[in-house]
Formats: structure tokens, C-alpha cells, sequence
């Protein structure tokens, strides 16, 4: 219960700081995803980030900010198990669920439905 | 050249009336939308991780991979049915930051294009709005994993 709090106001917080990019800054959704994904790479090359999502469970890992985390983690893993060419082999092994997900049920919907006016 | 003109007095005035007329996004309320819808879909992956967690024995850390992917799954029928972006309008970045908003960018390309053609259309326009995610999550992801590598192998870290 008390992570599900955490997972709301972190999520939330991140949510947040997206909203004043784009607000403030006048960036794009675009740049704004872009920014996060980014600072989700650096932080997690700090080893920031791993410590977050122990903290907020799903609050950090569902913001596109984890995406970056988990494609350095992946290229990280890699390479400690398999030298230098882990970074390529490796960088999508954590991600792939989602990205390949994404593709699948983004092409299945594109089967059956229309563009809404 | 017609750009470069002068607003005319009634152009300029009609201006004026357009702003007084439309309708004020304050930040703090942008803000707060962002905040509340965020942070529910998070606790809404928090709830798909428990029970995976507890009925379909995952562990804290390989939870992570089916809960996207649920969540995925639920943006891509959402999207579908048009509901997400009517919820977008209100909720900004609380719809674009989580993954799910990566789902509906996807999903609504595909949708959108499907007149051009199964391969032109939807497989070619799939990645169009996305595609710069993938492209400087990756791409950062190398620069970050050689900087690492480098300064492990040189036993800094």
C-alpha cells in the first residue's frame, strides 16, 4: 500500500516536471520525451535511477524516463557477460518487451480500427 | 511580401478580442492535471506489478517487463478507441510521459496512416513520432555505456 503511494506521487512528479517543459520551456512532446528518455540514460549511468525504482516500484519504471535506464542496463549486462559487442547484443534485452508490445498491438489496432475525426 | 505587412487596426483589435476570448491555461492547473493522471497511471502499474507478483510468481524485478507490456496493451485499445487523446487534452504530459503515452504516439501513426497502404503507410509511418525516442535513447545509451566501460577499464569505477 505504502508503495503505491510512492509509485502515484513519484510517477506524478515526473509527470510534473514534464508538464513544466512543456509549458515553460515551450518544448515540443517531442523534445520533452526526448529530454527524459536522455536523463534517464545519464542517471542510470550515475546508478541513480536503479535506487528510484526500489523506492517508487512502478512510479519510476513506467515513465519513459525507465526506457533509458533499462537500454543502458541491458548494454551493461551485455557486456559483462560478453565483451565489447554486449553494448550492441545487449542494449534492447530489457526494453524489447515493451518496444516489441508496442509494435504488435499498435499494428493489430491499425487491422481493425479507423482514424476517430 | 504580404507577410511582412502591418496588422491593420481592425486586425490588430480583432487580435486583441481573440486573446481576452481564449479560454487561459494557467500552468499550475496544467500542472496539477499532469500530477494526478501521471501519477494514476503509475499506481496503476504498481497494481498490475502486485499481481503478478502474487499470482503469477515474478519477482520484484522481472514484474517490471509484463506490467509494461499490460500497460502497453491497454493504451494501444484506448488510443484505438479514442478515449487517450481526449484524456490527453486535459492531462499533458501526465498522458505523454508514462510509456503508455509512447504506445498511443505509435498506435496513432499506425491508425492514422493505414489509408496509405499496410507497408508505406502503417509499417513505414509506425516509428514517426516515437522513432526520436528509440533513436536518442539508444544513441545516449552507447555514449553512456562506452564512457562507463572506459573508465572501468582504466579502474576509476
Amino acid at each position: 500500500m505504502e508503495k503505491l503511494f510512492w509509485a502515484f506521487v513519484i510517477g506524478g512528479a515526473i509527470c510534473v516536471i514534464g508538464q513544466i517543459m512543456l509549458d515553460v520551456f515551450k518544448l515540443t512532446p517531442a523534445h520533452t520525451t526526448v529530454i527524459l528518455v536522455v536523463s534517464g540514460v545519464i542517471l542510470g549511468g550515475l546508478g541513480w535511477y536503479d535506487p528510484l525504482i526500489k523506492f517508487a516500484g512502478a512510479g519510476a519504471s513506467v515513465p519513459i524516463s525507465s526506457f533509458g535506464n533499462s537500454l543502458l542496463k541491458g548494454a551493461m549486462k551485455e557486456y559483462e557477460g560478453g565483451g565489447l559487442v554486449g553494448v550492441l547484443t545487449g542494449i534492447f534485452d530489457i526494453t524489447s518487451a515493451g518496444v516489441s508490445a508496442a509494435i504488435i498491438f499498435a499494428f493489430i489496432a491499425s487491422l481493425f480500427f479507423r482514424p476517430k475525426g | 511580401m504580404a507577410k511582412k505587412q502591418r496588422p491593420t487596426k481592425a486586425q490588430q483589435e480583432y487580435q486583441e478580442f481573440v486573446k481576452t476570448k481564449e479560454p487561459k491555461r494557467s500552468i499550475l492547473k496544467n500542472c496539477i492535471w499532469a500530477f494526478f493522471v501521471g501519477g494514476s497511471i503509475c499506481a496503476l502499474g504498481q497494481i498490475i506489478m502486485t499481481i503478478f507478483i502474487k499470482y503469477f510468481n515474478f519477482n520484484e524485478k522481472t514484474a517490471s517487463s509484463p506490467m509494461v507490456a499490460v500497460l502497453i496493451i491497454i493504451s494501444s485499445l484506448l488510443t484505438s478507441l479514442g478515449v487517450y487523446d481526449h484524456l490527453a487534452q486535459y492531462a499533458g504530459a501526465g498522458t505523454i510521459v508514462p510509456i503508455t503515452g509512447f504506445a498511443n504516439t505509435m498506435t496513432s501513426a499506425a491508425i492514422e496512416h493505414r489509408s496509405e497502404g499496410y507497408v508505406l503507410g502503417v509499417g513505414g509511418n509506425m516509428f514517426k513520432l516515437s522513432g526520436s525516442v528509440i533513436v536518442f535513447g539508444v544513441f545516449s545509451a552507447f555514449v553512456v555505456a562506452i564512457i562507463k566501460i572506459l573508465l572501468m577499464m582504466l579502474g576509476v569505477i
